[in-house]
């Protein structure tokens, strides 16, 4: 269940990247940024956020095992 | 000519750092110590060097550059898209890199790749290819270095002349130093670069008497298309999205994956890569939008001119004339003219420091070169075998020369601007060919002939899209060409900024029928060997 939640909110960010909405407008957020800049900076910080997710629950944890396993082998055999 | 003695101070640390890494070295004559540092990077280093060996002269030059002229859609283009892609990329692929590399001794990918699908001349069709690629990635950073040298010193440098210092400089360090200077030179320039965005934001900030009042006055002008997407279409927009795809199929990029000491470090590297993006790509796309305000530089108002002429009377002239107005109005240069105006002179030269650390990222495509030519090519046919491997490296130090000098030859001639070589060659070429990589590690049915299949189709998409632009020429800004429709859909455009299939950018369709060859020339050709299989994905099936 958690890995098809991450993987739904994978593919939400990517559809929220296409912000179609803000395509047209000029408006200025704090009277100097552009709508469309500051809703991708808001992006990024969202991205960092999913990768921070991704990272706690659904780290590829056997990789290290895997990994440590061979290198004990080829710590018993050298 | 202060920045550019600040510059040249800068490129002497740099050249120091590399020195300084041959002497921990000293006395290893490993292939594995030199090409990837014997897979010791830790948490910080790897972080910050992975990341600067992905921020090019592209990041600072050609994202200003290319903002000034197209508005703030460039962030959203490369730096979001990138945000997102790139992280997923590193996570879900350079871990698992990771972990072959250290479990069966891994240098380069063909080498995972001749293992994986049990091929070996193959494997050096993909090596071709990706070499064939990597190249103009080189000729970038060289390019930037010269063009940087040259604003900096207000003319003194020429062109030729700082692409040539650049060059020495960075094959210096790579030669002496390997994977382990790279990476402590990259760090080292990573963190140089992130303090450049916030530091030129501020002072170009407060010389422009601040960012409200040049906002606003671009929003009243006609030039208020900038603040919004409007010079760009949806679909060119959503093409974008495949090119970071590129990222973890550069060889430089999967390389660095196999130096990390533990598959902790990736932790950080994920998490942290879309804020290390934000902090340097947003300054640098803020500012190219707002050098639209500013009026007191000479040279941004011929740009201005140039961009004007062209979009008023490009469709009468001849497509030579087009290409000198496109030239012109080129904005690769645009962060530098804003320094040198509203800097003081030392700052001038500190940042403009910052940018040559992000042009000279071209040490990491550099060295992965090298390792790719003395692994995939001279160690496998036999050289590591006859020479040893003392003999091996020196190989790859002598391969470092000839590829630097190939690349400053090619960058003396080039047209192009930084922006547009990178894009059109390199990264869609290297979109095109990541299915290689999916399918090699989550695919149990891939095969070598689907490999085979993805690395030709790609060769002859990059060919055919470098030939159809450089036979039809550019039209004028405005509406697009179509040379080939069918049934009223326009099949193939050439459009003011390069060439669209369908209304998307060739990457769309270059990505897409590679993960279509693979699944159907794998699917009807013999799998590898079950005991191959399984060494990849556990228990037969």
């Amino acid at each position: 269940m958690k890995r098809i939640l991450l993987v739904v909110a994978v593919a939400a960010l990517y559809v929220l990247h296409q912000d179609i909405w803000f395509w047209r407008s000029s408006y200025l957020v704090f009277g100097f940024i552009p709508i469309g800049l500051f809703y991708h900076a808001c992006f990024s910080v969202a991205a960092a956020l999913l990768m921070w997710l991704l990272v706690t629950f659904a780290w590829p944890a056997h990789l290290e095992q895997e990994v440590e396993e061979v290198e004990r082998e080829e710590g018993r055999t050298s | 000519m202060i920045p550019a003695i600040v510059v040249f101070l800068y490129l002497a640390a740099v050249l120091y750092i590399g020195i300084f890494a041959f002497r921990r070295a000293r006395g290893k004559e490993e292939a594995e110590d030199y090409f990837l540092a014997s897979r010791s990077l830790g948490p910080f280093v790897f972080l910050f060097s992975l990341f600067g060996t992905n921020m090019t002269a592209f990041a600072i030059l050609g994202s200003s550059g290319h903002a000034f002229n197209n508005g703030i859609v460039t962030f959203g283009l490369m730096a979001s898209s990138s945000g997102l892609v790139i992280p997923l990329t590193i996570f879900l692929i350079g871990t698992r890199v990771w972990a072959l590399g250290k479990k069966y001794g891994f240098m380069t990918p063909v080498q995972m790749f001749r293992d994986r699908w049990e091929c070996s001349h193959i494997g050096t069709v993909i090596f071709a290819v990706q070499a064939a690629m990597l190249v103009p990635y080189i000729i970038i950073g060289i390019m930037g270095g010269g063009t940087t040298l040259y604003t900096i010193s207000g003319g003194t440098v020429p062109f030729w002349f700082g692409g040539a210092i650049v060059a020495m400089v960075v094959m210096s360090y790579v030669f002496f130093g390997g994977m382990r200077g790279t990476a402590w030179v990259n760090t080292f320039q990573t963190v140089l670069f992130l303090c450049f965005g916030a530091i030129a934001l501020i002072v170009i900030g407060v010389g422009m008497g601040g960012f409200r009042s040049a906002a606003q006055a671009i929003q009243a002008s006609p030039l208020a298309t900038l603040l919004t997407r409007e010079r760009i279409s949806p679909y060119y927009f959503f093409s974008y999205t495949f090119i970071p795809l590129s990222a973890i199929a550069f060889p430089h990029i999967l390389i660095f994956c196999l130096t990390a000491r533990k598959i902790t470090q990736f932790r950080k590297t994920v998490i942290f890569y879309p804020i290390c993006i934000l902090a340097i790509w947003l300054p640098c796309v803020f500012l190219g939008v707002m050098a639209n305000r500013v009026t007191d530089i000479p040279q941004i108002r011929e740009k201005q001119e140039a961009r004007r002429v062209l979009a008023t009377q490009g469709r009468t002239m001849q497509p030579e004339q087009r290409d000198e107005l496109r030239e012109k109005s080129a904005g690769d240069d645009v962060i530098m003219l804003l320094l040198q105006r509203y800097a003081p002179l030392w700052l001038a030269g500190l940042l403009g420091a910052g940018i040559m650390a992000a042009v000279m990222a071209s040490d990491s495509q550099i060295l992965a070169l090298s390792t790719m030519f003395t692994e995939d090519v001279f160690a496998f046919y036999g050289g590591k075998t006859r020479f040893g491997e003392s003999v091996q490296v020196q190989t790859g130090r002598i391969f470092i020369i000839l590829i630097t000098l190939f690349a400053y030859a090619v960058a003396l001639q080039a047209p192009e601007t930084i922006f547009e070589l990178a894009i059109q060659y390199a990264f869609s070429g290297f979109a095109s060919l990541s299915p290689l990589l999916i399918a090699a590690l989550f695919w149990r049915v891939s095969t070598k002939w689907g490999a085979l299949a993805v690395t030709l189709w790609t060769a002859a998409a990059v060919i055919a899209v470098a030939a159809f632009q450089s036979l039809v020429p550019a039209p004028a800004p405005g509406p697009s060409v179509v040379y080939w429709s069918l049934g009223g859909t326009e099949v193939l455009t050439r459009t003011p900024g390069g060439t669209a299939v369908f209304g998307f950018m060739p990457v769309v369709p270059m990505v897409l029928v590679s993960a279509l060859l693979m699944i159907v020339v794998s699917l009807a050709t013999t799998k590898p060997a079950q005991t191959t299989i399984a060494r990849y994905f556990g228990g037969a099936r």
